[in-house]
């Protein structure tokens, strides 16, 4: 734990979640994960709304009786499966690792927490 | 249709015998699974034992439900493309649940989605919320099920009548109440793993037959998917369904919010991720389900249109009446494929499919049936009724009462439900789900400010803006298809609520946390931070 306790009276978790390393981590999920879903919920709306609003383009002939709304939807699978393959490797390098290292420094303070009723 | 009804009666025998088999085969399993649960863990989270895919088999074959595979591809052969928006809606939404909640709430929770609400909030409160909310939005998805088995049956034992629909659904019931009380969650999942493969393999079988009758030319199936649909082109692109007006539109946008929103708001399949051992396995498992899932839609896309293209409308029509659901689409185009009605192969075909379907709903609603007693019994009793001075023993029974009850309350209420699509019911789940569950899952896990005031403003607020717009929506009253057309007391224009209540949902918890006094707790805040992104802690 490098940073210096910022309340008067921090507890264990209060400090690891004030490292170095658990900030870097926090910071590796969150610039993933916050920005991504921003893009792919925006690019389903996106599709969403050309489904209502733009039946011209939608209904363009691409190939055949293939038209432009079966290929966005069908691009909608690619982006799906492309993110989720994205995460997976990121998460495997970028996430994986420093917080198996979070874990073993600190086994031993955070016990399993007792039954959570009051 | 009177063909059609003798060789279904004809053959009925057979579908009976294949889905018996399942029944037998998945009683075995429920038994075994049985005899080993001994702890809570054990019984709410089948120990924790399985691995990532094993787990992604399972949540797949928790949301391939009646409402994927009758109900969509119902919507596809009656309305072709618009059909498709549901899919890709129920697609996109796995990536919510991977980035943002399946990891963290695996490392904060133990059996239900309230571990990870009330994690840092006074307990009754929140807790009591979320395990409302649970039962809520189970049995708006249990009655989906069940109306997806009355219609089936309908057309297996070739009879219109109540009767038979009625004990059907009674049999549904009787069913998912024993797995549940007997399997618990290590005998529902392997139910689920069972199940998810027997769709997987019926649903390729079909497409494969379907394809290979238009040389495995897509173009060449939608062409014919158009021109026996008597819409033409317009068959094949959006607006069939929902673009009839302005307010049609606005509709599928809110329709369209709700599914991507949905699917990470939705307790059964929350629990799933507390089947595995880590954080990184339910990682594995959502990766798992996406492709499993993904592939499953694009097989029901060429199921869809080959329905349209062999059984047509009017196939739906004979067999359902003057408004088909679209429920019937599936098995119809198995009979097809098989040879036609009145053929052996035709009636083999229709006999397989009915079977998985069954089995289809049976697992499902086990899995609806385990979530929400477990939300009761973890929720309301242990923690709220008893204030956690129950043991592990008179939890796990409470449970399971709780779990005849439910499935009870789902008999009747499915009993007046049946002339709703299974889509259209599961969409108002999700709807539900994404206004009172998501919202306050995001907030607890990712802010650090929340308070218990602002998660119970958000679960309530989310949950009766939701109920009560349905409740107000031409899906209960006023319309052709209301549910009671007679009658008129709607004033809310779209049949789906998620424009407007899942943005409620959001806005209370805001305000329900700025405007209280009270203090969040930041030391709970950052153990929540570290466990939910470490496992540091986590059961």
């Amino acid at each position: 734990m490098d940073s210096p306790p910022i309340t008067t009276s921090p507890t264990e978790v209060q400090l690891i979640d004030d490292s170095e390393e658990f900030r870097t981590l926090r910071s590796s999920f969150r610039s993933f994960a916050f920005p991504v879903t921003i893009g792919f919920v925006l690019w389903y709306l996106l599709y969403v709304l050309l489904s209502c609003y733009a039946p011209g383009l939608m209904g363009t002939k691409v190939l055949g009786r293939v038209n432009v709304a079966l290929v966005l939807g069908l691009l909608q699978f690619v982006t799906t499966f492309a993110i989720a393959a994205w995460y997976a490797r990121y998460a495997d390098r970028r996430i994986d690792p420093p917080a198996a290292a979070i874990r073993q420094a600190h086994g031993a303070v955070v016990h399993a927490p007792r039954e959570s009723a009051e | 249709m009177i063909v059609l009804a003798s060789s279904a009666t004809e053959h009925r025998g057979l579908t009976m015998t294949l889905f018996g088999l399942f029944v037998v085969a998945t009683l075995v399993i429920t038994v075994w699974a049985g005899r080993q649960n001994r702890s809570a863990s054990d019984f709410y989270a089948g120990g924790r034992g399985f691995t990532g895919f094993q787990n992604g088999l399972a949540i797949s074959g928790d949301y391939m439900s009646a409402a994927s595979f009758l109900g969509i591809a119902g919507l596809i052969a009656l309305n072709g493309y618009d059909g498709f928006l549901y899919s890709i809606g129920f697609l996109v939404a796995w990536l919510v649940a991977l980035l943002l909640i399946a990891e963290p709430l695996r490392n904060s929770g133990r059996f239900t989605m309230a571990d990870v609400l009330a994690f840092r909030m006074r307990q009754r409160p929140v807790r009591t919320a979320a395990g409302v909310s649970t039962i809520v939005v189970s049995i708006f998805y249990l009655l989906a099920q069940m109306v997806g088995a009355g219609a089936l049956v309908a057309l297996l034992l070739g009879v219109t009548g109540e009767g038979a629909k009625r004990w059907t659904i009674l049999a549904v019931g009787a069913l998912m109440i024993v797995y549940v009380v007997i399997g618990g969650m290590k005998g529902t999942t392997w139910v689920q793993i069972v199940k998810a493969v027997l769709l997987i393999v019926g649903a390729a079988l079909m497409t494969v037959l379907v394809l290979a009758k238009y040389h495995f030319n897509p173009s060449e199936l939608l062409g014919a998917a158009a021109s026996a649909s008597g819409k033409g082109t317009a068959f094949l692109e959006p607006g069939l369904k929902y673009g009839a007006s302005d307010t049609s539109k606005l509709d599928f946008i809110s329709l369209g919010i709700a599914l991507v929103l949905g699917t990470a708001g939705l307790p059964h399949i929350l629990v799933r991720f507390y089947t595995v051992p880590t954080a990184k396995a339910a990682r594995k498992s959502v990766l798992w389900a996406i492709g499993i899932i993904g592939v499953f839609y694009l097989m029901t896309l060429a199921l869809g249109f080959g329905a349209a293209a062999l059984v047509g409308r009017s196939g739906m029509v004979a067999v359902e009446g003057k408004t088909p659901s679209g429920n019937t689409a599936a098995p119809l185009l198995a009979e097809q494929l098989g040879g036609g009605s009145g053929t052996t192969g035709g009636a083999i075909m229709l006999a397989v499919i009915s079977a998985v379907a069954f089995a289809t709903i049976l697992a499902v609603v086990a899995g609806l049936t385990l979530a929400s007693s477990a939300s009761f019994a973890h929720d309301l009793y242990a923690n709220v009724i008893r204030r956690g001075k129950a043991g592990e023993k008179e939890e796990v029974l409470s449970a399971k009462w709780a779990a005849v009850g439910i499935g009870a309350v789902a008999v009747v209420l499915s009993l007046y439900a049946g002339k709703l699509s299974t889509a259209a019911l599961v969409a108002l789940a999700f709807a539900v789900a994404a206004s009172a569950n998501l919202p306050t899952l995001l907030y607890s896990l990712f802010w650090k400010r929340f308070t218990t005031t602002g998660a119970v403003s958000s679960v309530y607020a989310g949950l009766i803006s939701s109920v009560a717009l349905v409740v107000f929506s031409p899906v209960l009253s006023g319309g052709k298809n209301s549910l009671f057309p007679n009658t008129d007391f709607h004033w809310f224009p779209l049949e789906n609520p998620g424009l407007v209540s899942i943005p409620i949902g959001f806005l209370a918890g805001w305000l329900g946390t700025l405007l209280s006094k009270e203090r969040p707790d930041p030391a709970k805040y950052a153990e929540l931070e570290v466990r939910s992104l470490t496992g540091l802690g986590a059961h």
